[in-house]
């Protein structure tokens, strides 16, 4: 569940957004999308782990790629390490998204907002595989942070929006989604809560999946720092990282 | 001879190593990691009479060299936690040491009266110390004759011998040491959290929902190892050490400040695997050290190399 995994590559693919390849024997372990790992970055700061979520896991190749934004120290100095370096992986961790809610020929339209797309590459590669129809839809702040389009675009119908209106539609996801009257019988989705929130909402009686993010302290479940409450319960809770971080629509609340 | 063992009231110990209280749940969560009965016990999660849900989140930040929690004591209720954590946790050959919290000397004493009558629980730690609940809490860990008052009343219903946790947020350690001893405790763990805060840069707002939180990890290590010193010097009653632990050096440490036995926190979110790697890791530094049994630590930096308390 711990390994001392091997940078194959650490590049930045759009402003302050790095992709980063780890080889090690993890990799075999790692079979859903939507999972995450829990990187330690430094030997001793910054103290607690980073949860990253996985966007491509290539079994053959013993390869694993994660998409993260430099934003804090533990990030910055994770976008500062070389192909050669090891870093102390935990995982894979959570409950990712289900593939099996869709079977061939059906359609699933996939939503990521800003750092949330990644997770949504490995789904959508499976989902192909499965013969889903897949349809993306990915939400940024503005043209330098876009990323990962054309990768998209090989596997459906992929269009962009940014809040700037500097790249693609002018808004938000949910703009998209009526503009081109989209349809599915699955939604998945990763992003920010509000987004989250808006599809939710925007689609009430249908199959919709959300990929939460929270602060995390442990990410194994234990030290109860990311809960999030139960419609309807003063007491029920559900832990983003061991409960989730995917959960069903309706299931916690946003 | 098991060089590891440690016997303290109520607890006999195959090693003094235990995860701290609040930092490994019911142990679940850890059991996917290592055989939970490797450890010298476990203090499970702080329960309540009732179920908790918490404070809403953030409840953690990160510092330089620890974190802040504010979990605030979220629990499923003592009646669950008897009903299906102590019997499930009844499969590992370790000593629970139960960590009950309250708003109330009522509430207090009715967690203690219940949770000291499971069978695999052999101590308790009143934990009159979390630094992140609104009511009770702060005066209970503050107040001399308010921790002696609690003290007396859990001791009197208590199937099991009483551990109180210390507060390092007070002005007078050894007074609270002190008082809860005459008022009949059993051992004392400490240090409990350290109260902190965090404020984001871009907001201007605390990062913590509940605003403050408890510090802890590497950062309080000192502080701790300073309070343990102080106290174990002015009572008599077996200590498990706590704050900041991260190897077997650091133990070592904990144990020359006073320490009969310590507990790991923070560390265990660092590295799951963090307690059975100490527990490997304290043989061959005994070795090194010249130090036939881990109890003749206890107090070497102020009792002249002189066994302080060794109960085997």
């Amino acid at each position: 569940m711990k390994e001392n995994m091997t940078i194959i590559s650490n590049r930045q693919i759009a402003t302050g957004i790095y992709e980063l390849t780890l080889a090690g024997s993890l990799v075999q372990r790692m079979h859903t999308p939507g999972q995450f790992v829990h990187v330690k970055v430094g030997d001793r700061e910054p103290l607690l782990r980073r949860p990253l979520s996985l966007c491509d896991i290539n079994h053959e190749a013993g390869e694993c790629t994660i998409i993260y934004r430099a934003e804090g120290a533990g990030t910055t100095l994770l976008s500062q390490k070389l192909p050669g370096d090891t870093v102390d992986v935990l995982g894979p961790l959570g409950n990712g998204f289900s593939v099996s809610a869709l079977s061939s020929g059906q359609r699933a339209l996939l939503v990521g907002g800003g750092i949330g797309v990644p997770p949504l590459y490995e789904l959508a590669k499976q989902l192909v595989n499965k013969g889903v129809f897949v349809t993306i839809v990915l939400g940024f702040q503005t043209k330098d942070v876009v990323f990962y389009e054309e990768r998209f675009a090989s596997f459906g119908g992929t269009y962009v929006a940014t809040v700037d209106g500097s790249y693609g539609m002018k808004g938000f996801v949910t703009d998209v989604i009526q503009h081109h009257a989209l349809s599915f019988h699955v939604l998945y989705a990763c992003g920010p809560k509000p987004m989250l929130r808006a599809l939710a909402n925007e689609f009430p009686h249908q199959d919709v999946y959300l990929s939460l993010e929270e602060r995390m302290g442990c990410g194994v479940g234990a030290c109860f720092a990311c809960v999030c409450r139960v419609p309807h319960s003063e007491t029920a809770y559900k832990k983003v990282c061991s409960d989730g971080p995917v959960f069903r629509a309706g299931e916690v609340v946003l | 001879m098991n060089r590891l063992a440690v016997e303290l009231p109520g607890l006999s110990l195959k090693n003094p190593i235990m995860p701290a209280s609040g930092c490994f749940g019911f142990g679940r969560e850890y059991a996917k990691f290592y055989d939970l009965s490797v450890l010298g016990a476990m203090m499970i999660k702080a329960t309540t009479l009732d179920a908790r849900f918490g404070n809403p989140t953030p409840r953690v930040a990160e510092t330089p060299s620890g974190m802040l929690n504010a979990i605030g004591l979220q629990n499923p209720g003592v009646d669950y936690v008897l009903a299906e954590e102590l019997p499930w946790l009844a499969q590992y050959d370790v000593p629970i040491i139960a960590n009950i919290a309250g708003s109330t000397v009522e509430e207090y004493v009715e967690v203690a009266k219940r949770i000291s009558k499971a069978p695999n629980v052999h101590a308790l730690e009143l934990n009159i110390s979390c630094p992140n609940v609104k009511k009770g809490g702060i005066a209970f860990g503050t107040v001399p004759e308010i921790a002696a008052e609690l003290t007396r009343a859990v001791k009197e219903e208590s199937a099991v011998p009483v551990y109180v946790k210390l507060s390092p947020n007070v002005t007078n350690i050894v007074a609270m040491a002190k008082a809860v001893e005459q008022a009949g405790a059993d051992g004392l763990t400490m240090i409990n959290t350290l109260v902190g805060m965090r404020i984001d840069v871009k907001t201007a707002k605390p990062i913590l929902a509940n605003g403050t939180g408890g510090l802890s990890g590497p950062a309080i290590k000192p502080i701790a190892i300073r309070m343990i010193y102080e106290v174990s010097q002015a009572v008599s009653l077996p200590i498990i050490g706590m704050g900041g632990i991260q190897s077997a050096e650091d133990v070592i440490e904990f144990f020359y400040a006073g320490a009969s036995a310590v507990a790991i926190g923070t560390a265990n979110f660092i590295d799951p695997y963090v307690c059975p790697h100490i527990i490997h890791d304290l043989p061959p530094l005994l070795d090194e050290l010249g130090i036939q049994h881990i109890s003749e630590c206890t107090g070497r930096s102020w009792n002249n190399g002189q066994t302080v308390y060794c109960g085997t």
